[in-house]
């Protein structure tokens, strides 16, 4: 039943994955201005146009474009950026650790906030607690990361200026990396003093993004919990003498989860395409912002590489979302 | 004992939503209403030209700090031009954008979603699997990404942002009509001799006009948020007009000289999305016929 699930949905992630494939070729290539033009200096004579134009496989109808990129796709072979002249695939994975990173300390610190704000809520519920909770999810919702990332760059970039408001790590540092996952690598490492510079740079891009996904983990998580509350089973612990906290901790949480779960990781894939703009204006260097400049130099190859990266890791944790909500389920497991 | 409480809860729950929606729908109201009358009259309200530079007044503070001119109310940007003229004229964009670009995203994704949801089969399937690969694109980078290939310009911003988030309207509105289609006067209407079509226009869409209208107010928002951002990255409209992203561009290139070229168009941006967002929950609790 598992396995027929999870063929079912390998299946569906193919068809979308081609699908995404289909349309940011399409998009692109019905694109006015010649990426060929903007490479070569002025001057250029027709026949080193022509050269280009064929090494780079544009002078195939978009059909065979199309078809020739895919199957080098298949084979791990994304093209050579126009704008950098590198192998995509090697540009993709020098940038993908950093959004990477950045997005698991996000994951963290949403449900971190998200889950202690609605523990604290259900335990004080009906008190000012907890309208208090309400009012700052709320407004952390409806704020998004885009505005968020200015505020915290005019308090702590400005007003009080505590935290780097730009790039990944301090420039001047020497860093022994060798690896792209310079946190995770620095942790390895036991180079703390690093892992603070790291910290201290991804702490307002971080924020930005942790917070409206921390208030949706808070409501919801919240609402679940109040719900299982009232619960028998929960009543008979609280009868057995549990205190309220350990009521929610030992009995409640688990049954409470379950929704959250789903939702953390459809919010998940949104905050992958969330760090993109974060990323611009922190100047952090990941894959969001290579993206920026890829489409403002009309880098075609680099383009649908990293459009391409971003819908695999969309699936993906669709995916995994699905297959642990499966394995977590009872009612799925045994059905 | 389970029937009750759940009764009760969604009782309370209607009553404090109703009871908040008055004050929100007010206040956000207002201050849309405000921003509105500023964008239309904005050559008769602002106080300069907003295109008008003059060095001798750069980085001018805000009036009541030391340093400020009369006549320039929230200082002025590096090349000395008006801030708050900027601003209301910046509202024009971002309101032709609100409107036209949520509109355009509602109609699509509405008209697409009711389909989906009310006759189900293939329509459904074909249609849910376009909003899947739709939903795989990042939304920024899809919207940088359009932008490009359109070309800069208000009409590509519009459209770009359609694009995008017709797809919101469509699953809400694709799973509401479900729901709705399910109902016992779905079947009378069909036993009355209803064909479907007309069922559909006249029995369901007004049942799930409420979160439309929700949905609607809510995207211009965001619709607002992208302008902005796409004027960030410097690819949105791309003439000498001021939009409220392009004064934040600018602010946060003079962070440390000019707070006030980023924090005026910061507080004006934040005070416009969350009151499109509470104007619209406003709405729905107002007239949704469920919690009314």
């Amino acid at each position: 039943m598992l396995l027929q699930r999870f063929l079912i949905r390998l299946l569906t992630m193919a068809i979308t994955l081609f699908g995404v494939a289909v349309v940011v070729f399409v998009v692109i290539r019905v694109a006015p201005g010649d990426p060929i033009a903007m490479m070569l200096p002025p001057g250029a004579s027709d026949a080193d146009i022509a050269r280009l134009r064929a090494f780079y496989g544009l002078d195939k109808t978009v059909v065979e474009q199309f078809f020739i990129w895919l199957s080098g796709v298949i084979r791990g072979d994304f093209g050579t950026s126009i704008s950098l002249r590198q192998d995509v695939l090697g540009l993709v994975f020098n940038r993908l650790p950093a959004t990477l990173e950045l997005a698991i300390v996000v994951l963290l610190m949403a449900l971190a906030i998200g889950g202690t704000t609605a523990i604290l809520g259900a335990r004080e519920r009906g008190t000012a607690v907890e309208a208090g909770i309400d009012i700052a999810s709320g407004a952390a919702l409806s704020i998004p990361d885009f505005l968020w990332g200015l505020v915290l760059i005019l308090l702590f970039g400005v007003l009080v200026p505590i935290l780097d408001i730009s790039g990944r790590v301090s420039p001047q540092l020497d860093l022994p990396f060798v690896t792209q996952f310079y946190l995770f690598e620095s942790l390895v490492r036991l180079r703390f003093d690093l892992t603070k510079d790291l910290l201290g740079h991804m702490l307002m891009p971080a924020v930005a993004l942790a917070l409206p996904l921390a208030a949706i983990i808070s409501q919801l998580l919240k609402q679940s919990l109040k719900e299982v509350l009232d619960l028998d089973y929960v009543v008979l612990a609280r009868v057995k003498g549990f205190s309220e906290t350990q009521v929610i901790l030992r009995e409640a949480l688990k049954n409470a989860a379950l929704p959250t779960l789903t939702l953390v990781g459809v919010q998940f894939t949104f905050l992958i395409g969330g760090t993109v703009i974060i990323e611009r204006l922190f100047s952090y260097e990941g894959l969001g912002n290579m993206a920026i400049d890829a489409v403002i130099n009309r880098d075609l190859p680099l383009i649908q590489g990293i459009v391409l990266v971003f819908a695999l890791l969309f699936v993906l944790i669709n995916l995994t979302v699905d297959m642990m909500y499966a394995l977590l389920n009872p009612r799925l497991r045994h059905g | 004992m389970d029937e009750a409480r759940n009764s009760r809860s969604r009782i309370s729950r209607r009553g404090s939503s109703r009871h908040g929606s008055g004050a929100r729908l007010w206040l956000a109201g207002g201050w849309l209403l405000l921003a509105l009358l500023a964008a239309i009259f904005a050559p008769l309200v602002a106080p300069q030209d907003p295109l008008a530079q003059d060095l001798m007044f750069e980085r001018l503070p805000p009036f009541w700090m030391s340093g400020s001119e009369p006549g320039f109310w929230l200082g002025t940007d590096s090349l000395g031009r008006d801030l708050l003229s900027r601003l209301i004229f910046g509202a024009r964009i971002a309101f032709i954008v609100a409107f036209a670009a949520a509109l355009a995203a509602c109609l699509v994704g509405s008209t697409l979603g009711l389909i989906s949801g009310y006759f189900g089969g293939w329509a459904d399937r074909i249609i849910s699997r376009i909003v899947d690969v739709w939903m795989a694109f990042p939304p920024v980078l899809f919207a940088i990404l359009l932008v490009a290939v359109l070309g800069t310009g208000l009409s590509s911003v519009i459209i770009a942002i359609a694009v995008i988030d017709w797809t919101r309207f469509c699953r809400v509105i694709r799973a509401e009509s479900m729901g709705q289609a399910r109902m016992d006067y779905v079947e009378n209407a069909r036993i009355a001799g209803y064909g479907r079509i007309g069922i559909m226009l006249r029995e369901v869409l007004p049942n799930v006009v409420p979160s439309i209208m929700a949905l609607l107010s809510l995207e211009m928002g965001i619709a607002v948020i992208v302008e902005a951002i796409l004027s960030f990255v410097n690819l949105s409209i791309s003439t000498d007009d001021p939009t409220w992203g392009g004064i934040i561009a600018e602010g946060r290139l003079s962070i440390h000289q000019a707070w006030w070229v980023l924090v005026f168009p910061l507080v004006t941006l934040i005070l416009t999305v969350l009151s499109f967002s509470q104007f619209g929950e406003g709405l729905k609790a107002r007239f949704d016929p469920v919690l009314r």
